[in-house]
């Protein structure tokens, strides 16, 4: 028996191996768990790299196959798109339970993470992919077209402006008007149907249709206000809230000085 | 009401006593109080000078706001704080003109109350109810009008008179209620319960199930494309011949969605369907509005304007809000293209219930 | 009466200045003269002198009427240029204008016209938002103003007519505004239409048949729009200035209501002349709302149609509201629940919808119009009254006016449920259960604590009087105690808290009342139950007698009270 040999057989021998054990896990994890956005990214765009974060940050609830828990659905078949867009919106992961995943800001991976976390799960199954650049930077959609489609299939839930509305038991469509609504996400939104929102394949809205919608969506989140402050471009009840609150009050306010003698 | 002309309580008033000595008594107007530029003729003079000035403010800004008519170009929008960019044009004017009235308002109102007598003044009252004289000379006069009019002695002549009179309105009523509506009777009651999705008997199209096309391009929908979560807005490709659009439209939206077929409890909305794509009418049974909400994980179709909702799993019931009858189902399958088609129209009335629904 | 004019001329004579018998007075400076040409051919001195010397009491209160009245005339300024450029016809054309999200899209001649003025007409966009602003701050002073006018009684005889003509002045605003908003044929207004078809066919029998009448044929028709037109710029406008002639006529008639005060009584009315302060009051008073009006047309966005788009019977948006003032029905309508809909001999009976959307409005208009007689009935007061009642002194019309202005408030507030559940992160689900019940329960816990608040007020103005105001100051008396010394009330302070009549229940059919005054017209046991409904509460004002009774009493409660001198008192 040689030297090292007769070291393995030390009675710390147990000890020294779970401890290096422990090292290399504690090691592996820190290099990649979830880091702050300025931190710098190691972790390289592999299908392994994505499957080692999916562990980390989303099996608990989605299932350590992403075949679905009682806390969270399935994932298989969401595709690169639905990732990207649940991701790199700050939604997922969930903070806590509730009734709707609301957008968050800063999310916390860089674009390499959530780009693995994608590759990992499109790897499980066929599913949407991440739009190109050509339909999602609105340059060849048409406003006009886009509007028309727009009222017709999302401002029943997103509201005329973008604004957003109310769904039933506390859900909610989001406001579209805030400029990290890019037409990225607008696009894989449309094509995997998060939380509430149905699928709008691009069979049902095409891909040129869509580019429509996002330069339409893009134009109410550049458009001046026409006419002035907009009160948040939520119809006549803001409109109303308004002339009781500051018109009635400003009228009365000089109704008041009217009659009061002067000095 | 006493001979003075002033007011006593009536006899039958529920009136606490006043017992006239056991009350406070008026003190009176109180002692006027002059002021500022009532004594001091600078005061005076100050508020003189503030009048003008507002009134010169006023004057200004009406200067400026035909400048700015004028100068500004229409399109133009300037950056605002608190209210983002603003079109220039309406901002400009709009604050301009507000000036000049506004400033007018205030030099008036200024004026009045500084420099303007401000000692109050008393006028008195007179009760309304007119003298019992006066009241005699008018029943007089009218009695002696219809006395000399021999109403009293002819009453034939007030019996046709009055005949006359209330029947004089009906050919007005008649001729403008009469041309506003355009149908018989029993039409309007068949064409509300009539859309186009209804196959026709006759003509070129007769016994031909109709494609569903997308609303609002119009082109027809293979069975393949609708997927699990999807949800279709949906026209019948008749409308594309429709002379009269809105109006077919507002009986001929649909909303198909498709779930997986386990998920629909009830066993007609299954066969009506195909392969787990429903179609229901998007008119709501409440008052008309599209139900256009679809609620992808619950299953839910919700309507935005007070909130009737569906339960599309159990055949469009309602489960919440004001509605009360389900979303009539439009029985789809496919054609020989796998395109998807209604081989016949709705089976009851869509839209908002009326009183000759059944 | 105090003059300003220092010279005599025809313009500002009284009836009662002496003049020369005989000699008809000399016409100096220009007015003079226009003024002497036309009282030459029309008598008009007379007439003119009456008016300018009518004196009107100032309150801010009694500004809301004139807001209405100037909100009004606004509409009519502001609705004339708008006529000269929207074309009422829903016949379909495409956009070729400067609005680019628009172009190219199909839409009726209305909403063409409407984005027309809105972006290819200077000063277009300013014109509709001060049109659309004025019409919302007309409805708002209307309703304040009737909230005035019932909270201080002055709807009391002689006054009762007005106040019918009042309500029926505010029913037509409301259909105005309807009419007003969905003639640009957006997709907001226009579903707010294709709702209104849905209400005429909830109506029994000939509902079917009103829709059709109503549009023409099948909803939306082309008739709609054109005659929402006539309606809103000629029928309804008729109707609204000749009731709100008829309305000022009265109040003229009347002479205007004051509130209690030193030298004011039932016989006069304390304020200033028409002639000058009035004309420079109230003609200020326009400006001042004009210039509002137009500032919020310049800072606030209102009615963006062309971010709506134009209607179609498919799309519709979230957060579909009427404007302010049908928000309450529209609350209704969301809050009345889907099983109030039956089918009963073959027929269909809409009662989730008739209530809300057909019955509602008249109901409401109907109990108000009513309610001075109903109240006439239960005081048997038959008596003019011209002096307002401080609302604390009538406590249960105070209470039921909370009452029904709380019922109204859940109806309003349930109409915005959906715009509460995102801005606030709640279930709208939850918002309408809660609201229904709040429907029926708030009203009677308003009425309550608005009564009690009203007797607690008036015991609070009774201590007043009585025992003075607190002053602030405090002194101990030799055994330690601690007193606060207060300050009576001078006679003027003192009057506005004693001055109200005290109405007592009527009795049940003696035929004499509870003081032996003689009762000729024996109240039924209805009325009786409603008079103590309305009196048993009541808290006579205090006497002489009582206040004197008070001073003996808090000598010999407190010891000497260092008396405050007001001469010497240093705020």
């Amino acid at each position: 028996m040689n030297a090292l040999a007769a070291k393995r057989r030390h009675p710390a021998t147990l000890a020294v191996v779970l401890f290096l054990g422990l090292l290399v896990t504690g090691g592996v994890y820190t290099l990649f768990a979830p880091k702050t956005a300025g931190a710098t990214a190691v972790a390289a765009e592999t299908v392994d790299a994505g499957h080692k974060l999916f562990l980390a940050n989303c099996a608990t609830c989605h299932g350590v196959n992403a075949q679905g828990t009682k806390d969270g659905p399935s994932l298989i078949g969401v595709g690169a798109a639905g990732v990207d867009f649940q991701v790199s919106s700050g939604r997922m992961p969930m903070l806590s339970p509730n009734v709707q995943a609301p957008r968050t800001e800063p999310i916390k991976y860089s674009e390499e993470e959530v780009a693995a976390m994608a590759g990992y799960v499109a790897s499980l199954a066929p599913g949407p992919a991440i739009p190109g650049e050509k339909y999602t930077n609105g340059s060849i959609g048409d406003a006009a077209k886009g509007g028309e489609i727009y009222r017709v299939n999302c401002a029943m839930c997103h509201n005329y402006a973008g604004s957003g509305g109310a769904l039933t038991r506390g859900k909610y469509a989001p406001s579209l008007t805030a400029s990290d609504v890019t037409g990225q996400r607008i696009y894989e939104a449309m094509l995997t149907g998060p939380q509430s929102m149905p699928v709008f394949n691009d069979m049902n809205v095409s891909p040129q249709e869509k580019a429509d919608v996002i330069a339409f969506i893009d134009h109410l989140q550049t458009q001046p206000s026409e006419g002035g402050m907009n009160l948040g471009n939520m119809g006549p009840v803001p409109e109303g809230l308004f002339v009781w609150i500051f018109g009635l009050g400003s009228l009365i306010l000089c109704a008041v000085w009217l009659g009061q003698k002067a000095a | 009401m006493n001979d003075n002309g002033h007011l006593v309580p009536a006899p039958d008033a529920a009136v606490a006593p006043v017992s006239g000595d056991d009350r406070f008594q008026d003190p009176g107007l109180p002692p006027h109080v002059h002021r500022l530029a009532d004594t001091d003729p600078r005061a005076a003079k100050r508020a003189e000078r503030q009048v003008v000035a507002l009134f010169a403010l006023s004057a200004i800004a009406t200067i400026l706001f035909l400048v700015f008519y004028f100068a500004i170009d229409p399109e133009s929008t300037v950056f605002v704080p608190f209210m983002g960019a603003v079109k220039a044009m309406n901002l400009a004017l709009g604050v301009t003109s507000a000036a000049c009235l506004f400033f007018i308002g205030i030099g008036a109102v200024h004026w009045a109350k500084t420099l303007m007598p401000d000692a109050e003044v008393a006028e008195e009252r007179h009760e309304l109810r007119s003298s019992d004289a006066d009241r005699a000379k008018a029943v007089g006069l009218l009695q002696d009008g219809a006395q000399s009019a021999q109403l009293d002695r002819r009453p034939m002549l007030k019996v046709a008179a009055g005949g006359a009179l209330s029947l004089f309105a009906l050919p007005f009523v008649v001729q403008i209620v009469g041309s506003l509506g355009k149908k018989q009777p029993k039409g309007v009651i068949d064409e509300l319960k009539s859309t186009i999705w209804d196959i026709p008997k006759t003509g070129p199209n007769a016994n031909k199930a109709i494609r569903l096309v997308r609303d609002p391009v119009l082109t027809p929908i293979k069975a393949e494309e609708v997927t699990i979560g999807s949800v279709f807005h949906v026209l019948p490709e008749t409308i594309k011949e429709s002379e009269h659009v809105l109006e077919d439209k507002g009986k001929a939206a649909v909303l198909m969605m498709r779930l997986n077929p386990t998920d629909l409890k009830v066993q007609k909305a299954k066969d009506w369907g195909y392969e787990g794509i429903v179609a229901y009418s998007k008119i709501c049974t409440h008052v008309g509005c599209p139900v256009g909400l679809y609620e992808q994980v619950t299953h839910h179709l919700l309507c935005p304007c007070h909130q009737s909702t569906f339960d599309i799993t159990n055949d469009c019931e309602v489960i919440f809000g004001p509605a009360k009858r389900p979303l009539p189902q439009l029985k789809i399958t496919v054609d020989d293209e796998g395109y998807l088609v209604a081989p016949q129209g709705f089976t009851e009335a869509v839209g908002p219930s009326f009183w000759s629904r059944s | 009466m105090t003059s300003t004019a220092s010279s005599k001329t025809a313009a500002n004579l009284r009836t009662t200045d002496q003049v020369a018998a005989g000699r008809p007075v000399a016409p100096s400076g220009p007015i003079g003269g226009v003024a002497s040409w036309v009282d030459e051919r029309t008598g008009l001195a007379k007439g003119g002198t009456f008016l300018m010397k009518k004196v009107f009491p100032d309150h801010w209160s009694f500004m809301l009427g004139e807001i209405a009245m100037y909100s009004m005339i606004i509409c009519l300024l502001s609705g004339t240029f708008l006529t000269f450029w929207f074309i009422p016809s829903g016949g379909l054309v495409h956009y070729n204008g400067s609005f680019l999200p628009l172009q190219g899209i199909e839409m009726s001649e209305a909403y063409r016209s409407t984005l027309d003025i809105s972006f290819d007409i200077r000063g277009g966009l300013l014109i509709r938002q001060i049109h659309h602003w004025a019409a919302l701050v007309f409805v708002v002073a209307i309703v304040v103003h009737m909230m005035r006018v019932f909270f201080t009684g002055a709807f009391r005889k002689p006054r009762e007519i007005n106040w019918v003509i009042g309500c029926v002045l505010s029913m037509l605003a409301l259909i105005e505004g309807f009419a007003g908003y969905s003639l640009p044929d957006d997709l907001l207004s226009g579903t707010g239409l294709r709702a209104a078809e849905g209400f005429m066919e909830s109506v029994p029998i000939l509902g079917s048949y009103v829709s059709y009448l109503a549009f023409g044929g099948p909803f939306p028709g082309e008739a709609i729009i054109p005659r929402l037109f006539i309606a809103h710029v000629l029928l309804i406008p008729a109707l609204l200035v000749g009731l709100f002639t008829a309305h000022i006529i009265l109040v003229m008639v009347h002479k205007h209501t004051q509130y209690p005060g030193p030298g004011r009584t039932n016989n006069n009315v304390v304020g200033f002349p028409l002639m000058p302060v009035y004309t420079a009051k109230a003609g200020g008073f326009f400006f001042i709302v004009f210039g509002l009006v137009t500032a919020f047309s310049a800072l606030v966005t209102i009615n963006p149609i062309w971010a709506y788009g134009p209607y179609d019977p498919s799309p519709v948006t979230a957060g579909s509201q009427p404007d302010w003032y049908m928000g309450f029905a529209d609350g209704a309508l969301r809050l009345l629940p889907g099983f109030l809909e039956f089918d009963l001999f073959n027929k269909t009976w809409s009662f989730n919808v008739m209530i809300g959307a057909v019955l509602l409005i008249p109901i409401v208009y109907g109990v108000a119009g009513a309610y001075p007689f109903f109240e006439k009935w239960v005081t048997g007061d038959n008596r003019e009254h011209h002096l307002l009642d401080r609302p604390r002194n009538a406590p249960v019309r105070t209470a039921i006016g909370a009452a029904a202005t709380a019922a109204y408030l859940v109806l309003f507030f349930a109409a915005g449920n959906d715009i509460m559940a995102i801005k606030l992160n709640l279930s709208i689900n939850d918002i309408t259960n809660l609201m229904r019940v709040l429907f029926f329960v708030l009203p009677v816990v308003v009425f309550w604590s608005t009564k009690r608040i009203c007797l607690a007020l008036q015991h609070r103005d009774r201590d007043k009087v009585l025992h003075g105001r607190e002053s602030g100051y405090n002194y101990m008396t030799p055994d330690g105690a601690f007193h606060g010394v207060h300050e009576p009330l001078d006679e003027l302070e003192r009057w506005t808290l004693v001055q109200h009549e005290t109405l007592l229940p009527s009795e049940l059919g003696t035929g004499v009342d509870a003081h032996g005054v003689a009762n000729p017209s024996k109240p039924s046991p209805r009325r009786a139950r409603w008079s103590r409904f309305y009196f048993k509460d009541t808290l006579p004002a205090p006497t002489p007698a009582q206040l004197e009774q008070a001073a003996k009493d808090a000598h010999h409660g407190h010891g000497d009270v260092p008396a405050i001198d007001r001469s010497h008192s240093t705020h």
